[in-house]
């Protein structure tokens, strides 16, 4: 359900940058892999959400952002998936801290225009 | 032609959320996010707060539920100040929520402010209400494996309640497990182990919130 509100916070953040300059065709996407975002609910209420405006119809172009850690102990930098693991592969050492995973930005939008190539 | 944007989606609620802890910083009200699964005991940790706060310390509540007032009424009849938010439906509280709400409460009369998120260990983490501290509660009958489940919410705590510390033994809760778990995710936060039924374990985080109090 918490697709709803992201959905709408992507495509005012379009409309912004857009500027009434043309149609939208594509939005870039950021999305953690640690993040509860669903790509297909998301679509799905972009494609409700933006009828009507410059948005309509846009392709949203999701890319995953990997989740990574690095360990406390022995500065080693790794991978990770959920569930976490217990520790750091190199040394064992729980204390890890996850640093990438949890980005959810609009990179970028593609405006339809006369050099577009469509 | 494409246009750069790199904008975080959810920059919206944080505009709000800084307008909540600027307003809340004004009227010196510390305010907590409590998050948690449903049944984990949130209320009752509020109420059990609540009685073991000194007096110069004001509770008050803002609560958040997909429907009824049942928190909300066990609050009042307490004496403490609560206006309930009702998300219809929404699985978490968002910054333009806790602004709605803090208009329908008294804040000269409140120091603490608890803002009892909606039950749910997924999307409420991802959400800036403007809160000065977030609190976590787990709780033994969900059991030990819920850190390794729910990284981003553990991750989100400034400090870890576990509650129903009572019924270990009837749950095979292995309380080290769960904290190695919780140690992944958040090396620093302060974990509390404690019994909202029997009362043990509550004055430590009490004692701590009381650290943070703004007066």
């Amino acid at each position: 359900m918490h697709e709803l509100s992201v959905t709408q916070g992507i495509l005012n953040l379009a409309l912004d940058a857009a500027h009434g300059a043309g149609r939208i065709v594509a939005i870039d996407l950021m999305v953690g892999e640690l993040t509860s975002f669903v790509d297909d609910s998301i679509q799905f209420y972009f494609d409700i959400l933006g009828k009507g405006t410059a948005a309509e119809g846009a392709l949203l172009r999701i890319r995953r952002e990997p989740a990574s850690a690095v360990c406390g102990q022995c500065g080693h930098a790794f991978r990770v998936g959920a569930p976490l693991p217990p520790g750091c592969p190199a040394c064992g050492s729980s204390h890890l801290r996850i640093t990438g995973g949890s980005a959810l930005r609009v990179e970028s939008i593609e405006i339809e225009d006369g050099d577009s190539g469509r | 032609m494409e246009i750069p944007v790199v904008k975080q989606i959810l920059s919206a609620n944080d505009e709000v959320a800084a307008g909540v802890r600027d307003a809340l910083a004004q009227q010196g009200i510390l305010a907590v996010n409590v998050m948690a699964s449903p049944g984990a005991g949130k209320t009752s940790l509020i109420l059990a707060t609540a009685a073991g706060l000194p007096a110069r310390l004001r509770p008050g509540v803002i609560e958040g539920d997909l429907a009824s007032t049942i928190d909300t009424d066990t609050l009042t009849a307490r004496g403490i100040p609560a206006v309930q938010i009702n998300t219809g439906g929404n699985c978490h509280l968002d910054a333009p929520m806790i602004r709605a709400g803090l208009a329908h409460l008294p804040l000269a009369e409140i120091d603490l402010l608890f803002i009892e998120n909606v039950g749910n260990l997924v999307c409420p983490a991802g959400w800036d209400l403007g809160a000065d501290a977030a609190v976590v509660i787990a709780s033994v009958p969900e059991g030990h494996d819920k850190p390794y489940k729910y990284p981003g919410m553990f991750a989100a705590a400034d400090a870890v309640v576990l509650n129903k510390a009572d019924l270990v033994a009837y749950f095979d809760f292995d309380l080290a497990y769960f904290e190695r778990g919780l140690r992944m995710v958040n090396p620093d936060a302060p974990l509390f182990v404690v019994s909202c039924r029997t009362g043990n374990g509550v004055a430590a985080w009490v004692n701590w919130l009381v650290g943070r109090a703004k007066r």
